[in-house]
């Protein structure tokens, strides 16, 4: 292992090509971040700013996108409008100024609620069964592992949506259409295969004599995986977690057409703001805006865990 | 403590025979050290006797009782592995701890407080009770690793190889403390090496072993003066035991069948000796002694000789035996 190590550092790169490619990586991330950056100012733009052409750099800020998203409206006349008490709130005062008054709250704060509970709930299934699952393939002589293994493997090899219509119509008949378990049970089959092979190989590097040790000192297997495996599991857990989240969070298809109602995520929800009242390209962006920061912030807590799981296998301590 | 006894153990991995009809009764309070090359069967006999491995035919009693069917944490064993003994995510305390802290045993907190820093103060390693067990040296990893087997007080300690990745140094002074630790509690204890020195120095009595067999088993006095066989002969002594042909040096009186003479330095007299029979290759100085490189006709020996020992590379002497060891053609010791 350390004749590895060395070998990548006979050569140290000269500080010149060093500043060289820092430059390169912040150009790239700048150019990445271009889009985000657009569509958090998109957010905050009114809706005749957010189409003006060219693009309008210096605007005034406004919420009115954040309140089109958050609520439902109906136009009124002027005269209606006026005889109405003073606002209350900013987005009603922002809300009049279109002719227009507040009549509830919008879906998008329960289809966000839908996206976290299957998001995460999907994600905590395939990382539990994935990592009970990887240990077994890692620690026993499972009968036609290699080919088991394949076969898990080769349900990633086609695109999920190419048995989309198979399983809308199991669903439809097992009534799992529309329901949160149902896109549950769906994203941790998706996932669970990548969680066995991520976390396969993260439990390979665990020496199993710690297991061992643990039972001569009087644990079960059982006890043994839970105090002494799983603690020195947790980057390559934290790594494949988020590698499964971001995958539920974003899954746009098997939503579209598995949810309508009371399961509908927010992915297939938000691009239905954009009919309500002519192109509300602000609501849009403010709904993106608001389903990043979830994954924005789960990866920033975990990022050091996330650089181990891409990196992995190359990095050697 | 508890007598443990071997019978007939096997265990094979795919096509190699790891342990062919292994027999070894280890007595109460016992220190036996199993000394062999690497894929012996050393460490294979520790884990079939900690349940780690099921044997394939044969008998494991601890104690008396026939432990075949017992998990690892019943058979009353504690074992120190060769590497990765310490549980990196815990501190120094909760290493020790843990073996005390399993839920077979359930023993109150002051009591497991108690041992830990009991063991601590005995394998001197109190003062960084809360370091995490990764931030230690080689040596200090070591001593905790024989500190979690000691905190609890099994049938038998196994031990594989547990100094075998320190320096020489620390190697040296682990042995001295392991023995007075081992006398001290009065503890059995089976211990496999392929270190010789190891072997002589803390084993009440040592086991040769080799491709699976156990070829001799006795004190260490035993095994060096009155090896059984030509590969225990070969096993023990520094410089290597010389093996030579009947004919070559004066001095033997090998019985019928004899094929091979074994001489180490105590079987080799040597008097400086213009018309001797050998001659001085070259000298290796150690310092404290040295290794006199010896040619006779085409045969080449190595023996010690006290440094004051007057000699030169190219000097005549005269080479003589006294009592050497007798072997047949099979590699059994005769006489």
């Amino acid at each position: 292992m350390s004749s590895v190590t060395s070998a990548h550092s006979v050569v140290e790169p000269s500080p010149t090509s060093k500043r060289i490619a820092g430059a390169i990586v912040m150009l790239y991330a700048l150019i990445t971040l271009i889009p985000l950056a657009w569509i958090f100012l998109t957010s905050i733009k009114s809706p005749p700013d957010s189409i003006s052409y060219p693009p309008k750099v210096v605007f005034t800020p406004t919420l009115e996108g954040y309140c089109n998203l958050l609520t439902t409206r109906t136009r009124q006349t002027p005269e209606y409008i006026a005889s109405l008490p003073a606002p209350t709130s900013t987005c009603d005062e922002v809300t009049r100024k279109r002719n227009m008054v507040i009549a509830g709250p919008s879906n998008f704060l329960p289809r966000f609620a839908n996206s976290l509970v299957i998001a995460f709930g999907s994600t905590f299934l395939a990382v539990s069964l994935g990592t009970l699952a990887a240990y077994g393939f890692s620690r026993f002589r499972v009968p036609l592992a290699e080919d088991l293994l394949f076969f898990i493997l080769s349900t990633r090899m086609m695109p999920p949506i190419a048995v989309a219509i198979p399983i809308y119509l199991m669903y439809r008949e097992l009534g799992l259409s529309d329901t949160a378990l149902g896109m549950i049970l769906l994203y941790t089959a998706v996932n669970v295969s990548l969680a066995v092979w991520l976390l396969k190989g993260f439990i390979n590097e665990i020496p199993r004599e710690y297991e061992e040790a643990a039972m001569i000192d009087g644990y079960t297997r059982l006890q043994a995986f839970w105090k002494v495996v799983l603690p020195q599991a947790t980057t390559g857990i934290a790594a494949t977690a988020i590698f499964c989240l971001i995958f539920a969070w974003n899954e746009y298809a098997f939503a579209a057409l598995l949810t309508s109602g009371e399961a509908q995520t927010a992915p297939p929800f938000i691009p239905t703001i954009i009919g309500e009242g002519g192109q509300d390209w602000p609501a849009v962006a403010a709904g993106t805006t608001i389903f990043l920061i979830p994954i924005l912030v789960f990866t920033i807590l975990l990022r050091k865990q996330l650089l181990r799981g891409i990196t992995f296998g190359a990095v050697r301590k | 403590m508890a007598d443990v006894v071997l019978k007939n153990l096997s265990k094979r991995f795919g096509d190699t025979q790891a342990l062919a009809d292994l027999d070894l009764s280890i007595r109460d309070g016992e220190f036996v050290v199993l000394l062999g090359p690497t894929g012996a069967g050393k460490t294979t006999t520790l884990r079939l006797i900690a349940g780690l491995e099921r044997p394939d035919g044969g008998r494991i009693e601890i104690g008396g009782r026939n432990v075949a069917g017992e998990a690892p944490a019943d058979r009353d064993v504690a074992f120190v592995f060769q590497q990765y003994s310490l549980y990196p995510h815990m501190t120094v305390y909760d290493n020790l701890a843990f073996p005390l802290r399993a839920p077979v045993r359930k023993l109150a907190n002051d009591e497991v407080d108690r041992r830990v820093r009991e063991i601590a103060r005995m394998v001197r390693i109190d003062h960084k009770l809360e370091n995490r067990s990764t931030r230690l040296s080689g040596g200090e990893m070591q001593r905790v690793a024989i500190g979690r087997a000691l905190v609890r007080r099994p049938a038998i300690y196994l031990m594989d190889e547990p100094l075998s990745s320190l320096d020489a140094k620390l190697r040296a002074e682990l042995r001295l403390e392991l023995k007075r630790i081992q006398k001290e509690l009065g503890s059995t204890l089976l211990y496999v090496t392929h270190d010789q020195v190891e072997a002589m120095t803390m084993a009440d009595r040592i086991g040769i072993v080799a491709e699976g067999r156990l070829l001799q088993v006795g004190t260490p006095r035993e095994i060096y003066g009155d090896p059984a066989s030509l590969h225990v002969a070969a096993r023990l002594g520094q410089p290597h035991i010389n093996l030579l042909p009947t004919d070559l040096l004066p001095g033997a009186n090998p019985p019928p069948g004899t094929k091979t003479i074994g001489a180490r330095t105590e079987h080799l007299d040597i008097v400086l000796d213009q018309n001797a029979n050998a001659q001085i290759d070259w000298i290796e100085h150690l310092g404290d002694q040295n290794h006199l490189h010896i040619r006779v006709r085409d045969h080449k020996l190595v023996t010690l000789a006290d440094p004051y020992f007057a000699i030169r590379p190219g000097d005549r002497i005269s080479l003589t035996l006294r009592d050497p060891l007798y072997f047949d053609a099979s590699g059994q010791r005769l006489g």
